[in-house]
């Protein structure tokens, strides 16, 4: 046999058009670039919508200038209808779920780094990792463009429940053609999802260079590995029903909708459908998916934890097994949003009882961080700041999840904002801050440039704080019985709650205007940041090996020998208190962690 | 791996496409055969498995909601399954076993055990007709349910028949698309084994998974 | 600005608390006879859950206060106990503490939703659709009678799709768009939907349950204490789901019977 350990040699050779370079790009990396772009495209479009509802609810009268030109028949006068606003709220949900946290924590963040973290040159399939991207900007289009067509986007919630988002323009405005684009959007979405999770799993499973061993791989690229297993199995159940329902709009089937149902006196064509049918359908890949969201930012806070406490955790298999726990546990435990269904009341006691015990591995996960911190040497940055701030949210909006948990409880609290409040801390607050912890750890390595780190100091502290003053009192509200998904406040209980909800919106609009400091932070940066040497945080994963930014093979012509585990932190070796994966340097540790 | 028959392959390092972590080599040997070797764990394999797995999926998830509109009201009427559709099925299999004769003498040509061979494109050929076939059946059973009367529309039954079968079709015309790359990379002798394997997991997948529908429509049609 | 972080989480944790513990925001006086094991349940989760979340945001603030900026050549330290002691702990602490919950609650969801109601529970059938709550009452012969959805004509307030002219039962019906109910008499709710999913809630009845087109859905309650109170969708229906609401009158069994008669005429 020849010898074993051949240069590196390409997938595919390096594009030299501009499109082949920068549009329809195989190389991970651009990919991963474009993957943030949509993200950050789609996180402030979610976020003026957010703005748009947040104002109406304080002042439902007063007019928006200038809204009526988005729609004059949703706006007019500047003034919102009542169905502009679930219009709204419907696209804020989507927008935000769908296109900015799976988006980004997973798609960005991981087509760039997996790769490069397990010492590969790209992904197994570049073209379907390409295809990836163009299908779920696609998707984003079919979305969007909802909001110009017809009488507009569907008003249902980003669930859209059935019947009223199966039986087409009868139900309302935006409920005929702005279903079917929503629709269609996802299952877009989907099959790009799933041709991304394809290339992760891939990647990990068979890419891993030598001495890269499972145990071996950083904690961000197992959540992205563990999240892809979730998203296989979860978006490969959305996009049949989705299928599903756009027959029920256009083809005259009747797979959700029941008979005998009458609209404006007319009883409907449809018959023999099932409600619950399409409920337990997007559940069982809507809780996954909430899960999706939250691992890989769980992931990227651990790397940037590890990196800036200059310590192990307490144990990182426990870590890894917490997150494996969590991705198991999520498909036992989508009944908890169905408690009041309808369903059999049974059954809810049956979800009741895993969704309680997904509690166990939330909690384990934050007490290895949180005790992995005793003892440590914690440097304080942007990103650092936005991982610790990521436990607290984490924590705040887990504790609530306790009472939503327990279906007695639920009777009182379902479908108020508490549930609102719950989802927004740990999916709005807190995978958002692992998207800004990424975004500020590695963006010397994309770009060659550092962040400004006192403007990022500046967005931690609005955003940290905002988002409390934002979302707590949602909680509050929802123990008083404040209903969810309301345009307006007419019900006489809920006249005292309105003072509330003016002091979130006014909140909620300084906290939207610090992330213009962040846009404004990556966009300077970019082009004027001081610039950043190849390993600026001392840090130890493949990424921090290479140079900056990494080369079109990720290495340089070379495979790269892995020697160490990830978070060799707190070692005397020759350049510091710390060695790198790729070193072949052996160290003595301060004390053994496992 | 090279024969005793002819001179030990020249390498030239500097030279090698194709090749990529857990790719394969293309190494020359005389009279125009290639051989290839993987010199570490092939990177569909993986793939494969976990495409096939998110299938089954989805025809899971078309499952539960087969049954749970059935059982959620009384408006679901039975009809015979087309004939055809027998026919059909024992096509799709008569095909995964052309695709497997297909494998195993590509297995020994692309190894240069066998100089001056043909191709064996010929049972790659037979194995595109047979599902070209298929499909061309599957399309014939839905015209023959549209002359009795049931269109996608018409009850639930036929509604689950349509979308179950045309989903499957559908994939099957994935599965001929990834034929038709195997037999292009066969002419020009760049193929990797693995996308031989995988396109012939994923055929057969298509037959086994063709089996369970007919059984799903068979039980609860 | 690592001590500046921990003051900062100790007071956003402190003044979280501070609603909670002086019930600034909380649900309504309980007027109903199950009521009591749901608020005890909450009350029971919010200990707990306000403990942990307390404990946990002063742990991360104290051990980032202690443990940032250090000396270069500071002693890093391992948690006594590490990882195993956690998880061990997480496991019994958390573990124990949700099951006991769960367990306890069972009680709570099976008296609204898993006992049956009384044999002599008063029948009242309630009608959600776009956008508005409808009740009718069997009427003195006790019967309701068929429901028909191609009769349904709010035009012609034939809210429910009745057909007196051909169904006896029917004649006798009474309509109307407020519920009223005698006090503590166990009411039996009949829900069905007209168009699409609806739900209803009703604060101080402890009671929320969706209305499940196609299904005949049920719930049983009784109300101790005379007033008005609302009832209020919270299933998105559309665009006028905001502003879908009844009103439940609970009243005397005397006002209720005169009540009941003056709307059958």
């Amino acid at each position: 046999m020849h010898d074993m350990s051949v240069p590196a040699a390409h997938h595919h050779a390096p594009p030299t058009s501009f499109i082949r370079k920068h549009v329809f790009s195989l190389d991970h990396k651009v990919i991963g670039k474009q993957y943030y772009g949509l993200a950050l495209l789609a996180a402030y479009v979610g976020m003026g919508l957010s703005w748009l509802m947040r104002f109406h609810l304080a002042w439902n009268s007063t007019a928006i200038p200038g809204l009526q030109f988005l729609s004059a028949s949703g706006a007019p006068g500047g003034v919102m209808t009542p169905e502009y606003y679930l219009q709204l709220m419907t696209m804020h949900g989507t927008i935000m779920v769908f296109f900015v946290l799976t988006t980004a924590p997973f798609a960005a963040f991981g087509n760039y780094f997996l790769p490069i973290q397990v010492g590969a040159e790209d992904m197994p399939f570049p073209r379907f990792n390409m295809m990836s991207f163009w299908v779920t900007f696609t998707a984003f289009l079919v979305l969007m463009s909802s909001f110009f067509v017809g009488d507009g986007p569907t008003l249902g919630g980003w669930t859209q429940y059935a019947p009223l988002n199966a039986i087409g323009a009868v139900g309302g405005p935006g409920q005929g053609t702005g279903v079917v684009l929503w629709a269609t959007s996802i299952a877009l979405f989907c099959v790009g999802q799933l041709l991304g999770a394809l290339n992760f799993i891939s990647t990990t499973l068979d890419l891993r260079v030598k001495g890269m061993s499972l145990m071996r791989l950083p904690l961000s690229a197992w959540s992205w590995f563990i999240t892809s297993c979730i998203g296989l199995t979860a978006f490969a159940v959305l996009m049949p029903a989705c299928i599903l329902v756009i027959l029920d709009h256009v083809a005259g089937t009747s797979f959700f909708v029941a008979s005998g149902l009458v609209m404006n006196d007319q009883v409907l064509p449809h018959s023999g459908g099932s409600t619950l049918l399409w409920q337990h359908l997007f559940w069982f890949f809507g809780h996954p998916e909430v899960y999706i969201a939250i691992v890989p930012s769980m992931g990227i806070v651990s790397h940037i934890l590890l990196a800036n406490q200059r310590k192990q955790m307490l144990s990182q298999r426990v870590l890894i097994y917490s997150m494996g726990a969590l991705a198991v546990l999520s498909y036992m435990v989508y009944g908890h949003h169905m408690f009041v269904s309808g369903m059999n009341p049974f059954s809810s006691l049956a979800f009741s009882f895993p969704t309680l015990v997904i509690t166990i591995p939330s909690t384990i996960i934050v007490l290895i961080w949180t005790f992995s911190l005793y003892g440590a040497k914690l440097r304080i940055n942007s990103a650092s700041l936005f991982s610790l701030g990521f436990i607290s949210m984490f924590v705040s909006g887990g504790v609530s999840g306790f009472f939503l948990a327990q279906p007695s409880i639920d009777i009182m609290l379902h479908a108020t904002y508490f549930v609102v409040g719950h989802f927004h801390l740990v999916m709005g607050v807190a995978a958002m801050f692992g998207i800004f912890a990424g975004t500020y750890f590695w963006f010397p390595k994309m770009t060659g440039r550092m962040m400004n780190e006192t403007l990022g100091k500046a967005h931690f502290w609005l955003s940290f704080v905002g988002a409390y003053c934002i979302f707590m009192p949602f909680h509050y509200l929802g123990m008083a019985g404040n209903v969810r998904r309301y345009s307006t406040f007419t019900d006489d209980f809920l006249q005292p709650l309105i003072p509330v909800h003016r002091f979130i919106t006014i909140a909620a609009l300084i906290t939207g205007a610090a992330q213009l400091i962040f846009l404004f932070n990556v966009i300077y940066s970019r082009f004027k940041g001081a610039p950043a040497v190849d390993n600026p945080w001392e840090a130890t994963s493949l990424e921090w090996s290479t140079a900056t930014p990494p080369p079109f093979d990720n290495f340089g012509g070379k495979h790269p020998i892995v020697y160490h585990d990830p978070y060799q932190y707190g070692v005397k070796s020759s350049v510091g208190d710390y060695v790198m994966q790729t070193s072949p340097e052996q160290v003595e540790t301060e004390f053994e962690e496992k | 791996m090279a024969t005793t028959l002819h001179e030990p392959p020249q390498i030239d390092l500097n030279n090698i496409s194709g090749v990529g972590n857990g790719g394969s080599i293309n190494i020359p040997t005389d009279g125009g055969l290639r051989a290839t070797l993987d010199h570490s764990r092939p990177t569909s394999s993986s793939a494969i498995w976990v495409a096939m797995f998110a299938i089954c999926m989805m025809f899971a998830a078309f499952t539960s909601a087969l049954i749970v509109r059935k059982g959620s009201s009384m408006d679901w009427q039975s009809f015979a399954l087309p004939s055809i559709l027998y026919f059909n099925t024992f096509l799709l299999l008569v095909s995964s076993v052309a695709l497997e004769i297909a494998r195993r003498r590509v297995d020994v040509f692309m190894k240069g055990a066998r100089s001056g061979a043909e191709r064996p494109t010929l049972w790659l050929y037979i194995t595109l007709a047979l599902g070209l076939l298929f499909v061309a059946g599957q399309y014939i059973a839905w015209t023959q349910l549209r002359a009795e009367g049931m269109y996608l529309a018409t009850n639930p039954s036929s509604s689950f028949f349509y979308v179950l079968t045309a989903t499957h079709a559908l994939h099957v015309l994935g599965g001929l698309g990834g034929l038709l790359y195997v037999v292009y990379k066969l002419s020009n002798l760049t193929l990797r084994r693995n996308a031989m394997v995988s396109t012939a997991r994923y055929w057969h997948f298509m037959g086994a998974l063709w089996v369970y529908l007919m059984l799903l429509l068979w039980i609860k049609l | 600005m690592a001590k500046f972080f921990a003051a900062t989480i100790v007071v956003i944790a402190i003044l979280s608390a501070i609603p909670i513990l002086r019930h600034t925001w909380t649900a309504p006086e309980d007027i109903s006879t199950h009521g009591a094991l749901i608020d005890e349940q909450m009350s029971e989760t919010m200990a707990e859950a306000g403990i942990s979340f307390l404990a946990a945001q002063f742990i991360l603030a104290f051990f980032v206060w202690k443990f940032s900026n250090r000396a270069p050549d500071a002693k890093l330290k391992k948690f006594p106990g590490g990882a195993k002691g956690l998880v061990i702990g997480a496991l019994l602490v958390v573990g124990i503490e949700v099951m006991a919950l769960g367990i306890f609650g069972v009680k709570a969801w099976a008296n609204v939703y898993l006992d049956a109601p009384s044999a002599n529970a008063m029948p009242i059938q309630v009608q959600a659709g776009q956008f508005a709550f409808y009740f009718r009452y069997p009427g003195p012969d006790g019967k309701f009678g068929g429901l028909h959805p191609e009769l349904i004509n709010e035009g012609s307030q034939n809210i429910f799709g009745l057909d007196p002219e051909h169904d006896v039962d029917a004649r006798d019906d009474i309509v109307a768009a407020e519920m009223a109910i005698p006090v503590n008499k166990e009411i039996h709710l009949l829900m069905h939907a007209k168009d699409v999913g609806h739900s209803f809630f009703v604060r101080e009845l402890r009671v929320q349950q969706d209305f499940v087109p196609g299904l005949d859905v049920s719930l049983h309650f009784t109300a101790t204490k005379i007033g008005k109170y609302e009832i209020v969708c919270t299933q998105l229906c559309g665009l006028g789901h905001y502003n879908m609401k009844a009103y439940l009158e609970v009243m005397s069994q005397q006002d209720f019977d005169d009540w009941l008669k003056k709307q059958g005429q």
